[in-house]
């Protein structure tokens, strides 16, 4: 059963093959066995999910035919879910209970998807290996002892060792896209304003988006329809009509035009990496599409800016967590400030208070200009770049991360090694851009994940694309060894 | 660009975020090596770019001046650490 994807999940529960109260156990089973040595679930919701599970059954005889009704799914821990701890990753809010649901909760909740519990992640979305967790590290599925990827590595454990159809996800500068691609699953980051932000916790405000990560496009468009759409809850949610994703899926591809940029896939990218794609982009050639050699000038700049803005405006959104209203509060405050300073100091990481101060000093008086201000204007220069580009090209495509997964620890020491590697995904935040990530090839055993970025709102393009690879090649069905 | 102690303890006070003296150093470090990864921006001309705060250029959406919400403080002040009477209760501030 959990090899399924979600269309066959669904038409097993529509024809009473199998109920969605059995579903749900046989996941909450292989959650148990496996989840002490993976470690991507901060919280496991058994009661709730067989409670829903059970009202989805209810729904499916009643004759809802909707295609996520019943399907067991798992959301990140940076979305709110009334009633339950909802911990960001962080000790900071280890005892947070949310009041409210998140907006992307609602949707999926009222498409019948069933909560199998919450995964775990690179404390406040800040990270690019799970490594940053007050819960403490997650495993790889592919091999033990190696990073899932970040911020979003539960959520890409929890798929890729099947123990869940499908999770959500969220993605500030890749991370939903590299730990798709270090764990050998499909996810998409979709255009900036596509899925609502509310009781999706903040990390930079024009950066974060929330998506779906599963192990196909197929089923990646079946959650992105759920999740998508106008919330007006989220000042900057897009009144952008949602298409029908799965309508076209099977589109022909012929005269597709991609986009290869010669900075991607110049000097200094790993040969074996390189060969991965290049095999993908040749059975893109012959499924009819052109292969156009472009230029995004600016690739370089994306990690300074990035590693300027998502702090800066960290820095912001954190101020709220002041041990007053909600979250940890230190013991015997001697005063207002003795709360604020060792309620946050204590309550966040060493990664997170790294980013709240260069991020505040990056917004200080005197220091504003030269390094906010010149970021933002960079990312225009980058916004540009790709604008151009999609006046002569369709997709751009290139790989999603430098390396495959790498071992826990071996980055741990420098942060700004561990920032180079957001090198390919960054920009298309920057941007605001669509972008996903599909397996490829694997090099050593290891996943290989190929980066899609579409035009704005283009995420119906990007799903039709991914998916026609996957009709032509099963290199996204593999699983690691010992979750078959 | 380098950052020296006392710029970090300032950093700091600025974000509310106690810092304590053995982890002064490794801190000053960290920050400044990031510092060192952001200065890679001076190497671009930008004369005459407009920045960009928005991916989409979009600006704030209003609503209508018309009451929406409902009274949800109870629920809201249960999980807080400390309160009565629906206030929220910190150190004293006041002399």
């Amino acid at each position: 059963m959990h090899n399924k994807s979600i269309s066959e999940l669904a038409r097993g529960l529509q024809d009473g093959e199998f109920t969605s109260v059995e579903l749900t156990r046989t996941y909450l089973d292989r959650i148990a066995s496996h989840n002490p040595a993976l470690n991507c679930f901060i919280s496991v919701c058994e009661e709730g999910a067989l409670q829903e599970a059970e009202l989805a059954d209810r729904r499916i005889r009643a004759g809802d035919g909707g295609p996520l009704v019943g399907i067991p799914i798992v959301h990140k821990d940076i979305f709110c879910t009334d009633g339950a701890k909802t911990s960001c990753g962080s000790r900071m809010l280890d005892n947070f209970i949310a009041p409210y649901d998140a907006h992307v909760v609602t949707r999926l909740k009222q498409a019948g998807a069933v909560m199998l519990g919450k995964t775990n992640m690179d404390e406040f979305a800040m990270g690019s290996s799970n490594e940053n967790s007050y819960y403490g590290a997650v495993h790889n599925p592919w091999k033990a002892g190696s990073v899932p990827g970040g911020s979003s590595g539960g959520s890409a454990t929890a798929v890729a060792a099947r123990l869940c159809a499908a999770a959500t996800g969220t993605d500030t500068g890749g991370s939903i896209r590299q730990p798709a691609a270090f764990c050998g699953i499909t996810g998409l980051k979709p255009t900036y304003g596509r899925v609502s932000r509310y009781g999706m916790i903040a990390f930079a405000s024009s950066l974060d988006q929330g998506g779906p990560m599963a192990r196909s496009a197929e089923d990646a468009a079946a959650l992105l329809q759920a999740m998508a759409g106008f919330d007006s809850r989220d000042s900057t949610s897009a009144e952008q009509p949602v298409p029908d994703y799965r309508s076209t899926l099977n589109d022909d591809l012929k005269g597709l035009r991609i986009g290869v940029p010669k900075e991607y896939l110049g000097e200094g990218l790993d040969g074996a990496i390189a060969e991965s794609i290049q095999l993908a982009l040749d059975e893109y050639v012959r499924l009819g599409a052109e292969l156009v050699e472009i230029s995004l000038p600016n690739t370089q700049l994306g990690i300074p800016t990035y590693y300027v803005v998502a702090p800066a405006e960290c820095s912001s959104n954190l101020s709220r967590f002041d041990g007053v209203r909600y979250g940890y509060r230190c013991s015997d405050p001697k005063d207002l400030e003795d709360l604020y300073k060792r309620s946050r100091g204590e309550g966040f990481g060493a990664e997170v208070k790294r980013r709240i101060m260069i991020g505040t000093y990056a917004l200080s008086a005197g220091y504003y200009d030269a390094y906010y201000l010149k970021a933002q204007k960079i990312r225009h220069r980058i916004s540009d770049d790709f604008r151009a580009a999609f006046e002569r090209v369709d997709v751009i495509m290139g790989p999603t991360a430098p390396s495959t997964a790498f071992a826990i620890g071996e980055k741990a020491d420098d942060p700004v090694t561990m920032y180079l590697s957001d090198i390919y995904t960054i920009a298309v935040n920057l941007a605001g851009l669509p972008g996903m990530s599909v397996p490829v090839r694997p090099v050593d055993g290891m996943p290989v994940g190929l980066q899609l970025i579409g035009n704005y709102f283009q995420e119906a393009r990007l799903l039709n694309v991914a998916h026609q690879l996957q009709q032509a090649t099963n290199w996204h069905s593999a699983a690691p060894a010992g979750f078959e | 660009m380098s950052l020296e102690r006392s710029d970090v303890e300032k950093i700091a006070h600025l974000a509310r975020l106690a810092v304590s003296e053995e982890e002064l150093d490794a801190v000053t470090s960290d920050l400044s090596n990031i510092l060192h990864l952001v200065a890679q921006m001076e190497a671009t001309d930008t004369t005459g770019v407009e920045p960009m705060a928005h991916p989409l250029h979009m600006t704030q959406r209003l609503r209508a001046d018309e009451v929406s919400e409902t009274d949800q403080r109870e629920k809201f002040q249960a999980i807080a650490p400390l309160t009565e009477d629906g206030l929220y209760l910190v150190p004293r501030v006041i002399e």
